[in-house]
């Protein structure tokens, strides 16, 4: 594993009027890894994501990514980047075909008129090289598709554009367990693919079937960051609920670090 | 690699017609297929249309005749051309109802500008570029609006229904009716051409379909985008020749006293505008996002796409059609009278559109619906005038088919659903 990581958030601080949202929250993630940032409701997770996807500015802290400093002030800043959001709510159209949904915003065109061969071509590929096998036509529109088919278009569109960091927000939130099943696998794939993988999740289980480490959010503070391998489920329960804020200067690497040992 | 194989290693026919017979056979089991799931198409209006141009010709006597149909075809292009615009503005989801009065802002200042002896008198070509422009203009501020301050569609153009209205009486009620001279205006409207030049006309618009359908077969050649069979192209080149050439060999024949008549302008510019407006929607960038906002506007913002500057241009293109309409509708009478916009324009251009499949919430309908709507309430009204029925009558046969079509379509849509499209 690589010394310097993908993504590396510094004592990330945001409050929203006289709500602390974030305190000084570090969090990392390496490439080709796949991290779990859990939490209750409320813990901060949804706008840790925000702050990395440009939606929202940390009020104070440092992002670091590939070791540099930088400074996301919106969507594209992050897409140039190679920072991709799966949200929970997908933003797919329904109206639109599978290959349209992909190259959304980003179709390949010559004067304004689009290029359809190129754009099916690729989706076919990138489809493809996920193991995404189930979806029968790529111009099927999206209202056709099941809840595991649609995730996975819109996780296969995340990963198409050269990305390096994939944000997962709940990316199984509404899927049945057969469906979860085929989620979770793309997700261990896009791992050993080399991305950087942050998988937002309330499901315990669906952590514990994919992620490498496990970082673990209350009340806007860190409380600990778990190696998968050696901690179960308990411990990390534990820390969802009453784990105590640790104050660490950047991330705890060593295994195991944090309250709920 | 193949083209075949690009899909996935289980790569499984797209739908059920890829396993249908070719040839004859294919076109009626893909008829069959098509009833089915629902996914009609086109052929309800036509049939439609059809069967009420039989019906008025059994029963009133002067709507079969040539010099009818060439009114009929002047009568519905200024309705047609608002309707063009309703397409994209419902493609959003939102609807404008300052159309009706935004056609009259575009007739009088079309008027206003070609009167001999004013001050800016100038060319009918140029006042009619910026009578156009005007309307743009008028649409884009309401569409910015929509877009930037968040008022509802309704409640913008619903204003600007009263406002645009306002002016017009202010204007009118001093001025009484303003005659229009200019021949390049009324020839929107009324320019005839010569026999010859109708069927050559006819031979352009006829050869414009399978070369769409070739640009398509090599545009898309490789993918899984629905194509058209060679056979159910050719069935339809052969359809549309005989529409179009029909047409023209009416429109020659007819006669008003001595001169006689031929294809009117109005009619070409219909087709033309058709044209160029499903290419805009289907083939360009602006079209493919148009689409994506009216079908998920949040999807649409966060892959990137401006949302605002998409509503702002969808007015303005409203607004633009809005003022070409208005101005076919004052070439016709050579005036712009109090009484403008005539009848129920606004209702009837939204009613085209819906009627021809647009959905009102958005992300669902294509151009053609606009054309072929608009010619179906066009002839039921035509021909109910000819049997001298009254405007009561004529208005509850209209809305009796906007209900059934939009029925139709509700119904269609859910099976389309059902059967997984």
């Amino acid at each position: 594993m690589s010394d310097t990581p993908l993504l590396q958030l510094q004592r990330i601080t945001k409050t929203f009027g006289s709500v602390q949202a974030l305190d000084e929250v570090d969090f990392e993630v390496r490439a080709g890894e796949v991290m779990a940032l859990v939490g209750d409701n409320g813990a901060g997770k949804s706008t840790l994501v925000k702050c990395v996807a440009g939606t929202h500015a940390a009020d104070s802290g440092r992002i670091l990514f590939e070791g540099q400093e930088v400074h996301i002030h919106g969507p594209k800043d992050a897409a140039r980047l190679g920072i991709e959001v799966v949200y929970q709510d997908l933003a797919l159209c329904d109206n639109l075909d599978v290959v349209q949904n992909m190259y959304l915003g980003r179709e390949v065109s010559h004067a304004q008129i689009l290029s359809e061969a190129p754009m099916e071509h690729h989706t076919s590929e990138t489809l493809k090289s996920l193991a995404v096998t189930t979806i029968k036509s790529v111009r099927q529109t999206v209202a056709t598709l099941s809840g595991g088919q649609r995730q996975s278009v819109a996780v296969a569109r995340a990963v198409m554009w050269n990305s390096k960091l994939v944000i997962l927000d709940e990316p199984t939130a509404a899927l049945g367990v057969a469906q979860t099943e085929q989620v979770l696998e793309l997700v261990r794939r896009l791992g050993h693919q080399g991305l950087g993988v942050m998988l937002i999740s309330h499901n315990l289980h669906d952590v514990f079937e994919t992620a490498d480490r496990i970082s673990v959010l209350r009340l806007g503070r860190n409380v600990g960051v778990f190696e998968r391998r050696e901690t179960t489920q308990q411990a990390v329960v534990e820390a969802i609920t009453a784990g105590m804020p640790t104050k660490v200067s950047g991330i705890p690497s060593n295994a195991g670090a944090g309250a709920g040992e | 690699m193949t083209s075949a194989d690009v899909v996935g290693p289980d790569r499984a026919p797209p739908l059920e017609e890829e396993q249908l017979a070719t040839g004859l056979r294919g076109v009626w089991e893909r008829l069959k297929l098509n009833v089915r799931t629902g996914n009609l198409g086109a052929v309800p209006l036509i049939v439609g249309e059809i069967a009420v141009v039989i019906a008025f010709g059994l029963t009133a006597t002067n709507f079969f005749t040539s010099t009818n149909f060439v009114n009929l075809i002047t009568q519905t292009a200024g309705t047609c051309m608002l309707a063009y615009g309703v397409v994209f503005v419902l493609l959003l989801g939102e609807i404008d109802l300052s159309i009706g009065y935004l056609a009259g802002i575009g007739a009088l200042v079309v008027a206003e500008l070609q009167l001999p002896g004013s001050k800016w008198q100038m060319n009918g070509l140029l006042a009619m570029l910026v009578a156009i422009a005007v309307c743009a203009a008028i649409g884009g501020v309401q569409g910015s609006i929509v877009a930037f301050v968040g008022v509802p569609s309704f409640v913008v153009t619903l204003a600007g229904f009263l406002i645009w209205q306002g002016v017009i009486l202010n204007k009118l009620q001093q001025r009484g009716t303003i005659i229009i001279q200019d021949r390049w205006i009324n020839y929107t409207d009324l320019y005839i051409f010569s026999p010859a030049a109708g069927w050559v006309i006819a031979a352009i618009f006829t050869a414009l379909y399978p070369i769409s359908v070739l640009y398509k077969k090599i545009v898309a050649r490789g993918t899984q985008i629905a194509q058209q069979s060679w056979t159910s192209a050719i069935v339809k080149t052969i359809g549309i020749g005989i529409a179009a050439f029909g047409t023209v060999a009416v429109c020659n024949n007819g006669k008003i006293i001595e001169t006689p008549l031929g294809l009117p302008l109005a009619g070409v510019l219909m087709v033309l505008f058709f044209v160029l407006l499903t290419f805009l929607a289907k083939w360009t960038t602006f079209g493919r996002h148009v689409y994506a906002v009216g079908g998920n506007a949040e999807a649409a913002r966060r892959a990137g796409i401006n949302v605002a500057r998409i509503r702002v241009i969808v007015f303005a293109l409203s607004g633009a059609m809005a003022a070409i309409g208005g101005i076919i509708f004052a070439a016709q009478v050579n005036s712009v009278a109090l009484t403008f916009p005539p009848g129920n324009l606004l209702l009837n251009a939204i009613a085209a559109a819906v009627i021809g499949g647009v959905s009102l919430f958005g992300g669902r309908g294509e151009v053609r619906g606009a054309l072929l709507g608009a010619i179906l309430i066009g002839t039921l009204q035509n021909g109910l005038n000819t049997l001298s029925i009254s405007n009561g009558w004529i208005y509850i046969v209209t809305g009796l088919v906007l209900l059934g079509a939009v029925m139709l379509d509700t119904v269609a849509v859910r099976l389309q659903a059902r059967s997984g499209r």
